[in-house]
């Protein structure tokens, strides 16, 4: 059941010019928050940006003794809310509504976990791979951004016994080119681990993994990232084309009630809204 | 301290109504928000049949607002006599339902249907929703198809009907007369505004529809004009609605001659806004020695020189 509160800034740091990492406290928020879900945050009580914005909720925060504290977000710097995230003070307030929607379903061992995170889309992989790592499920990382500087908790993942697979635009780290190249060498050359595989980044990046799961015959779970009016199942702003299977009639779902997160096979890619 | 209004023959426990499009079926939020503490929950529009609705993008923030084009998706009437009604009945929600058609008899038949069933205190009819071709604001647009559409619920319900109105037309007054005489209990406005966002790096339109309605805090002034016009034309209770996001948004409606208001977009801000927008109202009235927040409705003070549209 979602809460609604002002949550207290514990912490900002800037990760570099474009991204941050804001530590919010919000113990009944995140006591029954789970990866995959989603915030709705207004940084502002004023009416630009009028409308709350989804995050990805990044890494659930726990005190000495294992309680929930709060939850962080990671932030890139694009638009009027996010530079108001970019430059949030400690002690200030942020309006937070959730957890929301549906996250992901961690597997259990002997299943494997290949998660695939393109730039900002590595936010909800924190807490699922510290889900993957209570259940004892081996877990690798596939993370890909334009260049070194958008590639962040790497020293966490590692913590995490998240084996990395890492790859820029650039070459700057990792392999050169697409994250995509790296998880479709790695599919071809260990058939046998038989993964299952979770995305979150931008659409052709997702879309892409979704047909290389699909060509493998591995199930795979998207974090999409509709366009949200209100979180809550009320506007039917942020809808998703989906299809129960491929000979079915797609119907358009509520991608803040029935996502964010989707089995990739559902997903009628071709008619997914841009994001703007 | 009596919040209490009556729109026709139904009480609503106080003035505030989450409009229809902005708070789902209501079972939505019931986890939220108490629908008991609300006057009234305006449901999502509903046509006889399933609808898919626009393809997205459906949602654009614009300047204090937002565009809207959803297409009107819905479960149909039928699905939500089943599924949804019995649950809003056990959260002893005053229920509101926004009725649709693409024909006269689709409205009427819609209408009969919710008649029949058990916990629906209203009926309001949309005229004017400007993201459908078919029905919606065709039937809003003129007196006489305004008039078309109550007379012929009017026929096959007792429930007391209120057609929302568009503000795209050049004399909303003359229609919300025409409501009036063609036996409507209320009428609601105003819905959105037609308007369109481009994207000038693709040269789009950034709503797949290409248009959309404004809602929000940026239509608030002309939606409070309207109701002042509309008070001044008609009798019958007016329920005032445009970017209401505080309680002195809701008491400028209710000076202006609304009996009730809806609030829609502030609920996407605030889903728990409706016991502050509560305390607000206690509080003007308490600060202004109003025992009953009825006693409010309509008591715009104007000099002769304002008073230009009442004569």
């Amino acid at each position: 059941m979602p809460v609604d509160l002002d949550a207290r800034v514990v912490s900002n740091v800037r990760l570099s010019a474009d991204y941050n990492v804001v530590h919010l406290e919000a113990p009944s928020l995140a006591a029954n928050a789970e990866p995959g879900q989603f915030v709705m945050v207004k940084p502002t009580a004023g009416l630009r940006p009028l409308l709350r914005r989804p995050f990805s909720i990044c890494e659930l925060l726990i005190d000495a003794g294992g309680a929930p504290t709060g939850f962080s977000l990671l932030n890139k710097r694009v638009g009027v809310g996010t530079t108001l995230l970019y430059g949030v003070e400690i002690d200030q307030r942020i309006g937070c509504l959730g957890p929301l929607g549906a996250g992901f379903a961690a597997v259990d061992p002997p299943e494997t976990a290949w998660m695939v995170a393109g730039g900002v889309g590595i936010a909800p992989f924190l807490s699922l791979a510290s889900a993957l790592r209570r259940r004892g499920t081996p877990a690798m990382l596939f993370y890909g951004g334009r260049s070194a500087d958008d590639l962040f908790y790497l020293d966490a993942f590692t913590r995490l016994d998240v084996r990395l697979v890492l790859a820029t635009e650039d070459g700057s780290q990792g392999e050169a080119g697409l994250v995509t190249a790296s998880l479709a060498r790695e599919l071809e050359s260990t058939e046998a681990t038989r993964p299952t595989i979770y995305a979150c980044g931008p659409t052709p990046m997702m879309r892409a993994v979704a047909d290389l799961a699909a060509s493998h015959a591995r199930p795979c779970q998207v974090s999409l990232e509709p366009v949200m009016g209100c979180g809550m199942g009320g506007c039917y702003s942020c809808v998703v084309p989906t299809r129960a299977t491929r000979d079915a009639p797609a119907h358009l779902v509520r991608g803040c009630i029935d996502g964010p997160v989707f089995d990739a096979q559902q997903v009628v890619w071709d008619r997914l809204a841009p994001v703007v | 301290m009596d919040l209490s209004v009556d729109i026709g023959s139904l009480r609503l426990r106080n003035p505030l109504i989450a409009a229809s499009g902005c708070f789902g079926y209501g079972v939505e939020y019931a986890d939220m928000v108490d629908l008991a503490t609300l006057g009234g929950v305006a449901v999502k529009g509903l046509f006889l049949a399933e609808r898919e609705g626009h393809d997205p993008p459906r949602i654009v923030e614009t300047p204090a607002g937002m565009l809207n084009a959803v297409g009107l998706q819905g479960i149909g009437v039928h699905r939500f006599v089943d599924e949804k009604l019995p649950e809003l009945r056990a959260q002893n929600a005053t229920v509101i339902v926004n009725v649709c058609g693409s024909t006269i008899d689709e409205y009427a038949e819609v209408s009969r249907i919710l008649g029949d069933a058990e916990g629906v205190g209203a009926i309001e009819l949309n005229i004017s929703c400007p993201n459908v071709k078919a029905g919606g604001m065709t039937f809003g647009c003129s007196a006489t198809g305004t008039r078309d559409v109550v007379r012929a619920v009017r026929h096959v319900t007792t429930l007391p009907l209120i057609p929302k109105l568009t503000p795209n037309v050049t004399d909303i007054a003359g229609i919300a007369v025409a409501a009036e005489e063609a036996g409507a209990d209320a009428v609601s406005l105003v819905n959105t505004f037609l308007a369109m966002a481009i994207d000038v790096e693709t040269r789009r339109p950034k709503l797949s529809n290409g248009v959309g309605g404004l809602s929000g805090p940026a239509i608030r002034p002309i939606a409070v004009r309207m109701v002042h016009e509309c008070r001044q034309a008609v009798r019958i209770p007016i329920v005032g609605m445009g970017g209401i996001m505080t309680a002195t948004d809701v008491l400028e409606f209710m000076i202006a001659g609304a009996t009730a208001v809806q609030v829609g977009t502030a609920n996407f801000v605030d889903p728990t806004i409706w016991p502050k927008l509560l305390a607000g109202l206690e509080e003007y009235l308490g600060r202004h020695d109003v025992a009953r927040v009825r006693d409010v409705i309509g008591t715009l003070e104007l000099t002769e020189a304002q008073g230009w549209s009442s004569s």
